[in-house]
């Protein structure tokens, strides 16, 4: 019983505080309050539920203890009294709290955190601040755990939380869905910050694995959050997919000596074959709706790659079509490369090669890492062993990623006996 | 609440453009204001002389310097500012937006110290 309360408040609190903190803010409208109250209510929690065992409906009576620990807050401050009334209805609402056991499924209240994640992600806070708000309060990740995470100092990113909800607070940043005419552009930031906050996690090399591999699963949470609040928009659902894809190939993706894997070279029996599953049928759902977008079509073309049992089944011709469409809404440069690279496979690397010096012309990639990686490759499977190797050891220069360099320097051994 | 508008814009190309562009710029910049005030919503708001005109002061050791600028390296100068009351930040983002200046230069909006509010708190 002991056991099961302690596992209980652990699994609520991974899956309800998002929900919970949600819903204090809105009562409250101060993230610092909500959180406070929040935090009580789990301490109490902790006591309460070891000694009776946990409520049948845990997320209820958590909510409701908030809710009674948010209007003493309230009543120690006279002067919201004009707040108050409105807490006081929700708990009304809610049942009190002396009775927990009353508090059963049926019990409904709003769910908020699709304000929440809007205003986590609003524009007018610095990318690195919507990163961490949102993992805070919305994936409820500790301070230190999100420090970790992103190999910062806890102080330095206490301070990033402190500054956001200041501004929030003093700029008066909206706690409510946007109006329509915004809903796009907003959406796409919220996309762009589970995106990033999964490549965090994706990109990290060996010896950061254990901590940073958390971020990935995190990242496929939001991106359910966020299908489960929007269900109607396609990219949310290709953002998922996408995840889900490249997340599938993780365990083939480096080897025991912490290298770097190429797909081509991937150990296809080491994906995650129900991932994979899930990915495909959301993708094509997705595509489905008729809104292309360009997270659908990375999820294609990573469905593509899954779907090929060898790499020589690959069918490039497709992956080379999904990306000359993805190279009509996105001018990124990775895109452009990628882009070439599959051109090299589907129609020669001579073709290739062609794409890849056109998209760097007038020397505008030239510092970037993947042209070089990218450029050297199709030049050693031309055989151009010494033009390779230049191209190398120019990518190994730029490179600061741990995994990237050692795969690098591999090549660099292959392309010396010239 | 209350926010401020300040409005950057590049003084030479204000002053490259033909008078017929400069007046259909001023116009916009009348209906806009003319419609915040007949929601309430503007309460000051002025086109500032240009840089040139700048006096800076200060106080030091109890003595005031009075100096010709500021002249910053900056291609954007101060060039008026709006007032505004607006609900939340997102209604005042989207005033700025219909600020003419916002098409070539920059608006910064600032939420003011609101001094009552603050005291509460």
């Amino acid at each position: 019983m002991l056991d099961g309360a302690s596992a209980t408040l652990e699994r609520v609190f991974r899956e309800e505080y998002g929900r919970i903190v949600a819903t204090l803010i809105r009562q409250s409208g101060s993230f610092d309050l909500a959180e406070e109250a929040l935090h009580e209510a789990f301490v109490a929690a902790a006591s309460s539920w070891q000694r009776d065992g946990p409520p049948r409906n845990p997320g209820a009576w958590l909510t409701t203890v908030a809710q009674r620990k948010l209007l003493d807050a309230f009543r120690r401050d006279k002067t919201r009294a004009d707040k108050q009334s409105e807490i006081e209805y929700e708990t009304v609402r809610l049942q009190p709290f002396a009775e927990p056991a009353s508090i059963e499924e049926a019990v409904e209240y709003p769910d908020d955190r699709l304000r929440l994640i809007f205003t986590c992600c609003h524009p007018s806070l610095s990318r690195d601040a919507q990163v961490a708000l949102t993992l805070r309060t919305l994936g409820g990740l500790t301070t230190t755990e999100i420090a970790h995470a992103f190999l910062l100092s806890e102080t330095t990113l206490a301070q990033r939380l402190v500054r956001a909800k200041q501004k929030i607070r003093l700029a008066r940043i909206p706690y409510e869905i946007p109006a329509l005419e915004r809903l796009q552009d907003r959406l796409a930031a919220v996309q762009a910050v589970i995106y990033l906050i999964f490549n965090e996690g994706y990109a990290a090399s060996a010896g950061e694995h254990l901590v940073r591999n958390d971020l990935c699963a995190e990242a496929i949470r939001l991106g359910r959050l966020l299908c489960e609040l929007l269900p109607t928009e396609p990219e949310n659902i290709g953002l998922l997919a996408l995840m889900l894809l490249q997340n599938s190939r993780r365990k083939a993706r480096v080897n025991d000596r912490g290298e770097l894997v190429t797909l081509e070279e991937q150990d296809r029996s080491l994906w995650d074959g129900a991932a994979i599953e899930e990915g495909v049928g959301l993708v094509e759902g997705a595509l489905s709706l008729g809104r292309v977008g360009k997270y659908q079509l990375q999820a294609a073309i990573a469905a593509v790659h899954c779907e090929a049992k060898t790499a020589a089944e690959t069918d490039w011709r497709q992956i080379v079509a999904l990306y000359h469409e993805l190279r009509r809404i996105s001018s990124s440069p990775v895109v452009a490369l990628n882009h070439a690279a599959a051109v090299a496979m589907a129609e020669g690397f001579e073709e290739g090669l062609a794409l890849i010096d056109a998209a760097g012309a007038g020397g505008k990639l030239e510092d970037y890492y993947l042209y070089h990686a990218a450029r050297a490759d199709l030049l050693r499977r031309l055989e151009r062993l010494g033009e390779a190797h230049t191209a190398y050891e120019r990518a190994l220069s730029l490179s600061t990623n741990h995994v990237e360099r050692n795969y690098i320097r591999r090549r660099l051994a292959e392309t010396e006996w010239t | 609440m209350k926010y401020m508008l300040l409005i950057y814009h590049d003084e030479q190309s204000w002053d490259a453009i033909t008078d017929a562009e400069r007046q259909q710029v001023y116009l916009e910049y009348r209906n806009l204001r003319g419609e915040l005030e007949s929601r309430g919503q503007f309460l000051s708001g002025s086109e500032l002389q240009p840089i040139t005109t700048a006096t800076t002061v200060r106080v030091r050791d109890g003595k005031d310097l009075v100096t010709d600028g500021p002249f910053a390296e900056t291609h954007e100068q101060l060039g008026g500012y709006f007032l505004i009351e607006a609900k939340d930040l997102d209604e005042a983002t989207s005033i700025a937006a219909r600020i003419p200046s916002a098409r070539t230069g920059t608006i910064e909006v600032r939420p003011l110290v609101e001094h009552a509010a603050e005291a509460a708190a």
